[in-house]
């Protein structure tokens, strides 16, 4: 029997936790993301699931719990607003550089500094480039619904635990605050203690059985041989994960002329105005990436071949633009349309500058 | 006359040689930690973490699992490990640049949620690894090489006593200050240590069990020295818990 819901996509992450079998969750409030802690909270599952929930005293602290329990083979997330993740990225980085799996959602708002806490989407270099120090990435999927925000949360920790490899849900102040339909799905069991040594015992820090080898998890190597070495299987891992995870959704793109680049709020903004320039008479597509890491660099080449225009709509200051023109080359012009700081453009805004930027040139 | 075997090396520490320098307290200090976990049969169910420092290698020295934490973060980390692992003996070993400057935050705040977690703090008034600099811990007038004429209590503040602030929080169980720089000082120590980890284990909330220890390198002197400049200098400002 399907269990249907409106709510919130901050509250859809939440109950996304509780019925994907997630064993922990260490948050710390910030709007626009709080309603999952507080969600979380209400909804108890130390109760039911066993899941456990707590209230950190810091970013910081909540990462550096992620990391922890991560240590031990469990499924776990945390989730926070810009200035809360630009906090995380220490941990982002030791937890990439230690191999573990974890879910981080990011409610992204308008920045720099505090900014504001309306939306934004200027954390799209943050989390797709430089996440913190060193060579690493995390997997970033960027839901457009409520119901994305729910399933992307079940994709994330299947991704983490294949990979071990921290994987981040880029969502927005829109997406996360907005109320929609969402279709829960039947809970899954967390995975026992037992099941959890059976399945993770050759990494995981579960206290080493009598007499074996102990298992250390360590982001350190004084030896930089050996830490050449972590980079190139690290890289190997991230080659593979361009190779096969690359995720998108291309709506008439084959025959487009123009074509709208956006993920996350943008691009339901992008499908309206693309309606708009398709009622006047324009082939116009929207392509989204869904996967921001891996970008669909090849797929957004492929797909839009008839494309000779890309507008790449983000609400920040031209960020994914620097992917979209990786993709196209010289073969196409490429330009950038977005509000700042917190506004949010208008599909209207977003067919205005179709015309000025591509169409009327 | 037939021989008699009256002391070995601690089943649970490796053969791996020590880093550390000679005249170093946490050798010691690791041993006494393998005996205590070996002794209470715990080998199995424990789970330590190592901080930023001179100890950040202690994976390589104990035979349990271990993780590695971000400089000041051993706290948090064990509380995540403990939350979600509730009958493992979670433990950090931490230096005092780790946990009384960086660390501040997440230490307090732990200690202060009650998260049944067992702190082993180092304080040795230097940072160790980094080549002798002040801590938050080195006394006034004491001569390190970012303090080359003494700590000035108006220009850096005063000696940062993180025990007796901790053990004012009521999440706290069990605070007791020990050295191992004599052999009477093992032996207690090894007492107090044990004392936290039951604590810890029957969930009475954060034991910390600091050591006041010794940094000959970062001191710039011999052992001897080292360990006479402790009982000179450092007890008395950071006094030793009574049996």
């Amino acid at each position: 029997m399907s269990d249907i819901r409106l709510m919130k996509g901050n509250e859809a992450v939440a109950h996304a936790a509780v019925r994907c079998g997630c064993d922990g969750y260490f948050g710390y409030p910030i709007t626009p993301q709080s309603e999952v802690l507080e969600t979380l909270m209400e909804l108890r599952p130390w109760e039911s699931t066993g899941m456990v929930v707590l209230q950190a005293e810091s970013e910081i602290g909540a990462i550096n719990m992620i990391y922890g329990a991560a240590c031990t083979g469990k499924m776990v997330m945390t989730s926070s607003s810009s200035p809360g993740i630009s906090l995380m990225g220490e941990g982002f980085s030791y937890i990439a550089g230690a191999e573990l799996p974890c879910v981080v959602v990011n409610v992204a708002r308008g920045g720099p500094g505090l900014g504001t806490i309306q939306p934004g989407q200027s954390d799209y270099f943050l989390a797709t480039k430089a996440g913190g120090h060193g060579d690493f990435n995390m997997i970033v999927l960027a839901p457009n619904s409520v119901q994305e925000m729910y399933n992307f949360v079940f994709d994330a920790f299947e991704l983490a635990f294949k990979y071990r490899n921290p994987v981040m849900i880029l969502s927005d102040g829109v997406i996360g605050q907005m109320m929609e339909r969402v279709e829960l799905s039947e809970p899954l069991p967390r995975r026992t203690d037992g099941q959890i040594v059976e399945q993770m015992r050759s990494w995981a820090v579960t206290g080493k059985p009598v007499g074996a080898q102990r298992n250390i998890v360590t982001s350190v190597q004084l030896d930089p041989i050996v830490q050449e070495n972590v980079n190139h299987r690290l890289q190997a891992k991230y080659k593979v994960i361009r190779e096969k995870e690359v995720r998108y959704e291309a709506i008439g793109c084959e025959d487009a002329d123009h074509i709208l680049v956006a993920y996350g709020c943008s691009a339901r903004i992008s499908h309206k105005a693309m309606e708009l320039a398709r009622d006047a008479g324009h082939k116009v597509g929207l392509f989204r990436p869904v996967t921001l890491f891996p970008f669909p660099y090849e797929q957004l080449d492929s797909v839009c071949k008839r494309a000779k225009g890309f507008l790449s709509v983000e609400l920040s200051a031209g960020q994914m633009i620097e992917d979209v023109r990786l993709a196209v080359g010289c073969r196409a012009r490429v330009e950038h349309f977005g509000r700042m700081g917190g506004v949010i453009h208008s599909p209207n805004e977003v067919w205005q500058a179709l015309q000025e930027k591509l169409l009327n040139r | 006359m037939a021989e008699e075997l009256v002391y070995k090396k601690p089943r649970l520490l490796t053969d791996k040689d020590f880093h550390f320098c000679p005249g170093c307290s946490h050798g010691t200090i690791h041993k006494v930690i393998a005996e205590v976990i070996d002794q209470m049969g715990m080998e199995n169910s424990s789970i330590g973490i190592t901080p930023v420092g001179c100890s950040v290698l202690a994976y390589n020295y104990i035979d349990i699992d271990w993780v590695q934490a971000a400089h000041g973060r051993a706290c948090a980390v064990a509380t995540g490990i403990k939350r979600l692992n509730p009958s493992k003996l979670v433990f950090t070993y931490q230096g005092d640049g780790d946990l009384a400057a960086i660390g501040t935050g997440e230490t307090i705040h732990a200690a202060n949620r009650g998260d049944n977690i067992v702190v082993i703090y180092v304080n040795n008034a230097v940072y160790g690894m980094t080549g002798g600099q002040m801590a938050p811990t080195t006394l006034l007038g004491m001569k390190t090489v970012t303090t080359p004429n003494g700590r000035d209590a108006k220009l850096h503040g005063y000696p940062f006593k993180v025990g007796e602030m901790i053990s004012q929080l009521e999440g706290v169980c069990y605070f007791t200050r020990q050295s191992v720089h004599t052999a009477a000082g093992v032996r207690r120590a090894r007492k107090a240590l044990r004392r936290a980890f039951e604590l810890s284990m029957e969930g009475r909330g954060l034991s910390f069990v600091e050591f006041v220890g010794t940094c000959s390198s970062g001191w710039k002197m011999s052992a001897v020295e080292a360990n006479k400049w402790l009982d000179e200098n450092m007890l008395p400002f950071y006094p030793l818990s009574a049996e």
